[in-house]
């Protein structure tokens, strides 16, 4: 079955949480169970109505503060599809849980309090979703209900979201506009009989209409290699697979490819998959392979086409979302790990700090703060085998690993 | 030779970060505890490293209340597939003085689990400690990594949690930190068992329609047995009833069914009105109990 990935990003009071709520309900996907607890924590806050909210904010500090902290994933599914919510949190100071929840999404929905309009948090939740190259972007305009379902007012926010899509760079995303008021269900899973002037989709049944497959197939392929199979076994004796995932188009039994960064040419023996053996293995195929030569492969290494080659390099740049509370700085020392692979990366230029804002660059920058955003230079103590992130979005990001605490400190998209 | 390898995108995330467990760390371990996710789990181990063994043992925390189905499954099934298990029992644990056996009403051996594993994880230097937990369980687990750093005591600190951007998993840690790891963090109730169905999956009788001797406590349906605890006028019955999750028996309630076999099973998952841990007794004890647990360092 299909899973299609929903990035939610809207701020306090947005919503979100109730529009998700809403959305679980009225597709039946909220069991008794889970109902009567709702019930049960609304009566208590004194609420004479159903506070969805409480479907999904999961820590203790979340109820108490009746506010998201952390990135929690939602499950449902229809009939046709299943679905998995990233619901993250929109204080400016959560930047780095929406790169998160985002990265994996294929569409994003971002939500405008309909009694206030586009607001600054409107315009960094559209700058995360460029950023990240989300192409299916929805707008919901939700508390429709507390601005008398008002054709007048959605049209004038859908106006001033327009404008703010004519300063983004990026140019492939398609942007829907839908009214909703999530407290009262109108246009979530069922359309709204008190917005008529409404002529598009419900949310559902926009979300049921997308494609998820996104084009794997015109995307270049990569092979990181994770692991080596050796069973030393009687019946298996010399046996050697690389074991991985295929990302971007497919491989075939006979391709002719390149291992890096030895750049021994060589083809494709067999691709195996649990003791069976296929001709063909698309994008997103965990497999494992085996090569006609007798090369030597360990992780980390790429497996590409021999005319598809990647980048090899050593220094380049690339956009930073910065995660962790003790600041990058220029020179600073980290593990970077690119998909399977880690090498040594040294800082060697602060770019620009870009405003989440639009509003244009900062050029003398001594440091990068969490959740600051910037275009950064890197140095490495030996080459990767990148494309950029434009070109291909998990050969063409990294994280930062802190040297001292191991923690992920940062994300990167190549420049 | 086939055709086209039609991949499903939630078996082939499983069996990439099995692969990741086994490249980044030293000592993993499987946690099972013979129930239908850690089944799942040693499914998809095998798929990941195929043709060559399962490159891990599996460990066993037995409370010492389980299912004596469960057991006899676990023997089985490690005999056939040549699999080397670790057990670890909580009596030991009591036994030393370590944790004190709850009583009354709704006491269990299911907190006390956490201390055994604990142990274990030191005993045997454990570093990597894969777990069949979803995130669709439970709110607390909705927030959980793939890959879950624990400190030196086993705490899950939920507010600190590294960032997971793309496929990328960072397994990093000290020495005396562990991590736990999620292979089907992203899979329902519903996926599992879709999947044990369609890969014919043995999985012990109690998920099945049974008869079984029960008694009623709290619109929940409980186990008549030495392990829990009963009250005088809780009358005991016979009942057609099946298990959704297997804990121990003090802690895991039954639902009432008349379903004998996997697709029947599906069906009725299908249009339940009742989550799965709605019948954990386990998570009734407060709004926050799986939480408290977890940053105790459970499963």
């Amino acid at each position: 079955m299909e899973v299609l990935k929903i990035a939610t990003a809207g701020s306090v009071d947005d919503g979100k949480s109730t529009l998700i709520g809403r959305l679980l309900y009225d597709t039946k996907s909220l069991t008794d169970d889970k109902i009567e607890a709702i019930a049960h924590s609304s009566k208590k806050k004194g609420y004479d109505y159903l506070d969805f909210s409480l479907a999904t904010d999961g820590l203790v500090a979340e109820r108490e503060q009746g506010i998201t902290i952390d990135v929690a994933h939602i499950y449902f599914s229809t009939s046709s599809r299943s679905y998995i919510i990233a619901d993250t949190p929109g204080h400016v100071e959560y930047t780095r849980n929406m790169v998160t929840g985002a990265s994996t999404s294929h569409v994003a929905i971002i939500l405008i309090d309909a009694r206030h309009g586009v607001i600054e948090q409107t315009f960094r939740h559209f700058f995360i979703t460029n950023l990240l190259q989300i192409k299916s972007v929805i707008v919901c305009i939700n508390k429709m209900d507390l601005v008398d379902f008002s054709e007048q007012i959605y049209n004038n926010i859908k106006t001033d979201f327009e404008k703010l899509v004519t300063k983004s760079d990026y140019e492939d995303h398609s942007i829907t506009y839908i009214p909703v008021s999530a407290l009262k269900g109108d246009n979530v899973v069922n359309l709204s009989d008190a917005m008529p002037w409404y002529k598009g989709a419900s949310l559902l049944s926009y979300l049921e209409g997308l494609d998820t497959l996104n084009s794997h197939s015109k995307i270049k392929m990569r092979f990181p290699v994770q692991y080596v199979i050796r069973p030393k076994t009687e019946e298996y004796h010399d046996f050697r697979s690389y074991a991985g995932k295929v990302y971007g188009g497919a491989i075939h039994v006979g391709d002719e490819v390149m291992v890096l960064p030895s750049e021994t040419k060589t083809k494709i023996k067999a691709i195996y998959f649990n003791g069976e053996q296929y001709k063909t293995a698309i994008s997103t195929a965990s497999v494992s392979i085996t090569l006609e030569n007798d090369v030597n492969v360990s992780r980390g290494d790429m497996i590409v086409k021999i005319d598809e080659w990647p980048k090899v390099e050593k220094c380049f740049n690339a956009t930073i979302s910065w995660m962790d509370a003790k600041p990058l700085t220029l020179g600073s020392k980290y593990t970077l790990q690119h998909g399977v692979n880690k090498v040594m990366a040294k800082v060697s230029a602060i770019n620009h700090l870009i405003h989440t804002d639009f509003s244009g660059f900062d050029k003398e920058v001594a440091s990068l703060k969490m959740n600051d955003i910037a275009s950064v230079s890197f140095q490495l103590n030996k080459p990767i085998f990148f494309d950029t992130f434009k070109e291909h979005r998990i050969n063409g990001s990294f994280i930062l690993i802190d040297l001292q605490t191991n923690n992920t400190a940062g994300v990167g998209f190549i420049e | 030779m086939k055709d086209l390898f039609d991949s499903n995108a939630l078996e082939s995330e499983a069996i990439y970060i099995f692969r990741e467990v086994v490249a980044q760390f030293e000592k993993p371990v499987l946690l099972f505890s013979g129930g239908k996710d850690s089944i799942t789990l040693v499914r998809l181990a095998q798929k990941a490293f195929f043709p060559a063994k399962i490159p891990f043992p599996l460990m066993h925390i037995d409370t010492g209340h389980n299912f004596k189905e469960t057991i006899e499954f676990r023997d089985k099934l490690v005999k056939e597939l040549g699999l080397d298990l670790i057990i670890r029992k909580v009596q030991d644990t009591i036994d030393q003085g370590k944790v004190k056996e709850e009583s009354g009403r709704y006491s269990s051996r299911n907190v006390l689990q956490t201390t055994t594993l604990l142990d274990a994880i030191e005993e045997f230097k454990f570093d990597a400690c894969i777990g069949g937990a979803r995130r669709d369980e439970e709110k607390a687990r909705a927030k959980e990594r793939i890959f879950s750093v624990r400190d030196d005591f086993g705490q899950w600190d939920e507010k600190n949690q590294r960032p997971e951007l793309f496929d990328m998993l960072n397994g990093q840690i000290d020495l005396g930190q562990n991590v736990r790891v999620f292979p089907i963090s992203n899979w329902t109730e519903l996926d599992v068992w879709t999947y044990i169905e369609k890969e014919n999956l043995e999985i012990p009788s109690i998920y099945f329609a049974h008869k079984r001797a029960v008694f009623m406590r709290d619109g929940l349906i409980w186990s008549h047995s030495d392990y829990v605890y009963q009250d005088k006028d809780e009358q005991v019955e016979q009942r057609m009833v099946r298990f959704r999750t297997v804990g121990d028996m003090s802690c895991t309630a039954a639902v009432d069914s008349y379903a004998t076999t996997i697709s029947q099973v599906v069906a009725e998952i299908r249009d339940s009105k009742i989550s799965e841990r709605g019948a954990r007794i386990d998570d009734k004890r407060s709004e926050a109990a799986m939480e408290k647990r977890k940053q105790q360092g459970y499963f």
